[in-house]
Order: C-alpha cells, then structure tokens, then sequence
C-alpha cells in the first residue's frame, strides 16, 4: 500500500502540489491523469524519492519513507525517456538493479533472462539500446524495473514516445504485466484514453491538487468537479451556463452522446459544424457563444450547417455543478 | 562548353579564399619545414649543405632528440591524467546544485583567460627560491628544504615536475569548462534511474558519468597530449629548459626553438626536429583514438 498524507512541494516558491493525500491499495493500478503542469510527475517522483515532499509524509506499506533513500524504498521508475544506459546492452541495463545490490552473477543472468523472456527481449540481450525501436527500448526500460520484482512500479508516461498503434498494443501488454506481477502500479499520464483503458482507479489532478479519486467509470459517470467533467471524455461534456435549462446558479452539465436533437425544445442552438466519424457524426453547435457537442449514430439524419435546431437535455443525463466553485452538487 | 568553364570558375572562386590561406599557412610551411629538414642551414635558413633524409635519421638517432622525446613524453605522462582527472573531479562537484557552485564554476574556469605567460610568471613567484612566496614560509621551508636550496625549478629532480604542475593549472580552466558543458549534456533520467535503482555517488559517476563522457575526455586527453608535446612557453619562462647539465626540461619544443638549445643557430636541424615531433603527435594521437575510442560510447 502507498498512502501519501498532506503532501506539498514548492519548488522555488511555485506549488507543484498542494497539500495532496491519496491512498494506493495494494496491486491496485492508480492512474495520475491530469494536464501537463497539474503536478502529477512531481507526486510520483515524491513517491519513488527523487523530490522530498515540503509537507506531508509518505508511507509504504506501514514505513514512513520520507527519509529513506529510493534504493531501499522498494520502488522501480519508468521513466518517459526510458533512461536506458546508452552503453550497456540490454542484458546490461536489466542486470543493474540487481548489480548493484550485489546479487551474484548466475542468479542475476538468470533473472535478467526471466525478465527478458516475459516481454520478448531474450533476441536482443546482446544489443544496445540505440539498436532497438521505441517499442523495445520501452521493453527494455519494463524489464529492468520488473526484475528486481519491486512493491512498487511508478511510471511516468511511458507510453507517450510510442506511436498510436504501439501505444494501443503495449497498454493491453502493461494491463496483463500488472495482473501477472499482482504488483501496486503508480501510473501517471495526459492521456485519458491511457487512463480509462489500464487503471483500476484514476486520481485526477488539477493545479496541484486531486480533484477526484475513483474507479475509471465513476469518474466518467460521476465527475466531481466541472474540470474533471470536461478533462475525461472526447469530446468533452458540455457545460451548460446557469440560468439556461436550469434556474439558480447551478451549471448542468451534459455528455454529448445524451443531448439530442428536438425540434420541440426550448433550448436553441445554432449548428457551425457536422464532423461524418464513419461509424457516428458529431454535430457542434452553439447556445448563444457557448460551444456544445451532441453524438449521434452515423445512420441518423444531421442537421445541416447554419440551421437552427432545438435540444433536448434529458433530466436523468444532467450533471450539477455549483457556478461559483465548479463543485459537483448531488441530487 | 562555355556554361561548363562558368560553373569550374565559379567553383574556383568560392574555393579560392580557403585554398589560399591553407597553401600559405599549412601547406606551404609544411613542405618547406620537410625541405629545410634535409639540409644544413645558419639561423636565417640559408642552406649550406644537403643531406637529405638521411638527416632524419640522424637528428631522430641523437643523443639530444632522444633525449627530449623522453623528457616530453614524462612531461606529458605528469601532465594529462592528472590534469583530465582534475578537470573531470572539479566538473563533477561543481555540477552539483550546491551553495555558491556558480562562484566556484567561475574560479575553475577562469584560468582559460590566463596566458601560459602570466601563469609562469606567478608560479615563478611562487617557486622562486630568494624571494618566492612558498620557498619563504617557515615550516614548509624546513619540511622540504629543496624549496630554498637549490629551489623547485634549479633541482634536476623537481624541475620537469614544477613545470608540469604549473601547466596542469594553466590547462585545468579548459578541461573544466568542456567536461561541464559533457556533463550538461547526460540526460537527468539516466542518473535518477541508476539512483533509484540503487546505485550510490561512486557507481553512478563510473557507470553513468563517465560512460556518457567518454567522447568528451577522450576529446580531452587528445587536445592535453597535443598540447603537451608542444609545451614551451612555461618552460622557456621557468627552467629554460634546464637545469644544466642534466637537461632536465628540454622537450622536443625546446630543442626546436629555445634560446639555449643546441639547434637554435641551424634552421634545417630545427626543422628535423619539428617534422619528427609532428610525426610522433601524429602516432601518439592515432594510438591514443584507437586504444581509447574502443572504450568510448558515442550517440544514443
């Protein structure tokens, strides 16, 4: 388990993060997501001892860590850039960690080979990284964190080098790693795509702060704050200004696949744009200068460009968020 | 025909201004110091007798070449471990985000602004036996009494020594400065990767830093080897190639230009000597990149 309680750090009078607490269960796979700047690099680099917190404490497992140096805090980084040693090969790089703790050569070869054999690499023990694609070199940056089975894996956007179909293929391979290790994973990344597909609970972080911890789906059916509403899905929920279908100060919000077109509704809205997707269409419209974004399957008629439609906003797809602090307000 | 006369002239031109300052500088004093060194000439490089090559042979068999290829290659064996590994230690510190780091960068490098002149010259009032500052201390006086008498630089087992210190610290503000900007260039990641995967100071600076440098002191120790070989300045301010009899800092340098060398009248033995050193710099920075680029990772 990983519990972080009350962290701060300020870095040069700026907080990258502001008085943040979570809990990691163990072999959970806790996704950071958040925008770039949001300070979720900066907590897992707390995590894994590379910045001491300017508050709060760390804890893994029972142990208070905030003194303890990364070695012995049980804890393997992936780094975005991989960090491969350039002049070392790959049996090299992945023996390391074990080198360094002085395990002895025959059970070191061994585990590298171990290591190697789960994601693929034994053909290309004798290479050096520069020899390898991006897709190895971040097999080879997995192996060598995986071999020294650690309590703790934190990743630091290790997919994001990687092109689109990769990145697809290894985030099914980094779903099955967590299952086969039953390790506790600490995952940061930008992309919701990432976060939604791979972890068991996301945290989404904002300016240095969580701003909602649940399971990928709570947070897409529940957002707790208009941020979050509008930082997970693509395209984003549609936030509604007061006053429109709703009286009082409150923003509704709206995903894009439940608004729908009627003719009979109040609610007007002028069309600027048809995207054809093959298998939907995406209709964007405006509400006066607010932008919205309906879904609808690619079989129904759209709207045409510059025509005036009504929507409708379904009572039981609303979201409530209060218009002074973007808070979610339950029903 | 006439397009293609254009295009030859045209190249000629743009070529025209690199060619002329090489042949007038590099190409033309390279033949002429091979000619000159096949001959027997006065001060002023009026030959008057041929030998041919078998000059070469004869100024390389010398007692006095030999000689001052051995005090050079001491010197430079004095000079370019200690004076890489000095620069790479003082890199090393200085890189670190500590109090006051940049003040200190400043004072590592600021030798490179140090002519070998004026740097003698303060080690020559540091090591001067009457007056110098270290030959006049009390308790270091009487614990190394070579510092007064016969002084650092007048005693044959101390001179190359003396001199070789001086030109370590004369060089240490270059070497600093190009392992700084080496060590700028190794990506973070890699030492926060090692240091989480518990490897301490020591093995991250073997197994990190100076795999990674690699090219950079190897681009070190060549440019140091060079400038070794051709040391003068601090010697012909310093010992003046001596002490007498023994000879004990005359370099190949020396014996091509200094005042109280044995080939300071005869333009052609001088020019013997300058091709056979050029020749030696050549085999040495050859064997140097073989032997140590093997060992040297470049590029990711």
């Amino acid at each position: 388990m990983v519990r972080l309680d009350s962290i701060t750090k300020i870095f040069d009078g700026v907080t990258a993060v502001d008085d943040v607490s979570l809990e990691v269960a163990d072999h959970d796979f806790m996704i950071l997501l958040g925008p770039s700047g949001c300070g979720k690099s900066t907590l897992l680099r707390v995590v894994a001892g590379l910045e001491m917190p300017t508050a709060g404490d760390v804890f893994i497992g029972d142990t208070r860590v905030n003194d303890i140096e990364p070695k012995r805090r049980d804890v393997a980084m992936v780094f975005q850039s991989y960090a491969l040693y350039p002049h070392k090969t790959v049996r090299a790089n992945i023996e390391f960690p074990l080198k360094v703790r002085k395990v002895d050569k025959a059970t070191r070869a061994a585990q590298a080979e171990h290591a190697a054999e789960a994601l693929g690499l034994t053909e290309y023990l004798g290479r050096k990284p520069g020899q390898l694609s991006g897709g190895q070199r971040q097999r080879v940056a997995l192996a060598r964190a995986i071999v020294r089975q650690p309590a703790v894996f934190c990743m630091d956007e290790p997919l994001s080098n990687l092109d689109a179909k990769l990145r697809g293929e290894t985030r099914a391979e980094l779903v099955a790693l967590h299952r086969r290790l039953e390790s506790t994973f600490l995952y940061v990344t930008h992309d919701q795509v990432e976060a939604m597909t791979m972890g068991s609970h996301v945290a989404v972080m904002s300016r240095g702060r969580i701003e909602q911890v649940g399971t990928p789906s709570e947070v897409y059916a529940m957002p707790a704050s208009v941020f979050v509403a509008q930082f997970i899905g693509t395209p984003p929920m549609n936030i509604l200004p007061a006053g429109l279908v709703e009286p009082g100060d409150v923003l509704v919000g709206v995903r894009p696949e439940h608004l729908h077109l009627d003719e009979n509704s109040s609610v007007r809205a002028h069309v600027t744009l048809v995207e054809h997707l093959g298998h939907e269409t995406l209709v964007h419209c405006r509400i006066g200068e607010t932008p919205v974004v309906l879904r609808t399957p690619a079989d129904e008629a759209a709207p045409s460009v510059g025509a005036d439609v009504g929507l409708d906003v379904p009572l039981a797809h609303r979201h409530r968020f209060d218009a002074a602090t973007g808070r979610r307000i339950e029903a | 025909m006439n397009r293609r006369l254009r295009e030859w002239s045209l190249a000629f031109a743009m070529l025209a201004p690199s060619v002329i300052v090489l042949v007038t500088f590099v190409i033309y004093p390279l033949v002429r110091a091979i000619w000159l060194g096949r001959q027997r000439c006065d001060a002023l490089a009026n030959c008057y007798r041929t030998n041919g090559w078998r000059q070469y042979l004869d100024v390389a068999q010398s007692r006095e070449f030999q000689h001052a290829l051995w005090v050079t290659v001491k010197f430079a064996l004095l000079t370019v471990p200690v004076g890489v590994a000095l620069g790479l230690g003082l890199a090393v510190l200085a890189d670190r985000q500590l109090r006051g780091f940049r003040f200190f960068r400043t004072v590592f490098s600021s030798t490179v602004a140090t002519s070998v002149a004026v740097a003698s010259l303060m080690w020559l009032f540091l090591l001067q036996p009457s007056r110098g500052v270290l030959a006049n201390i009390g308790w270091l006086n009487s614990l190394f009494p070579v510092l007064k008498s016969p002084g650092l630089l007048n005693d044959p087992g101390t001179a190359l020594t003396s001199v070789a210190v001086s030109s370590v610290w004369a060089n240490l503000g270059f070497t600093f400065i190009v392992v700084t900007a080496g060590l700028q260039g190794i990506p973070r990641e890699l030492q926060e990767s090692a240091y989480v995967d518990g490897a301490g100071p020591w093995r991250r600076f073997t197994n990190v830093t100076v795999p990674m440098l690699s090219p950079t002191l190897i681009f070190v120790a060549v440019v140091l080897t060079s400038r070794a070989f051709q040391a003068y300045g601090e010697i012909d301010l310093l010992t003046n190639g001596g002490p007498s009899p023994q000879d004990s800092t005359t370099t190949l340098t020396y014996l091509i230009y200094g005042s109280s060398s044995i080939t300071k009248s005869d333009a052609g033995l001088q020019s013997s000597v300058a091709v056979l050193l050029f020749v030696v710099l050549l085999i040495v920075s050859g064997l140097q990149l073989r032997g140590l680029g093997r060992r040297v990772h470049y590029g990711s």
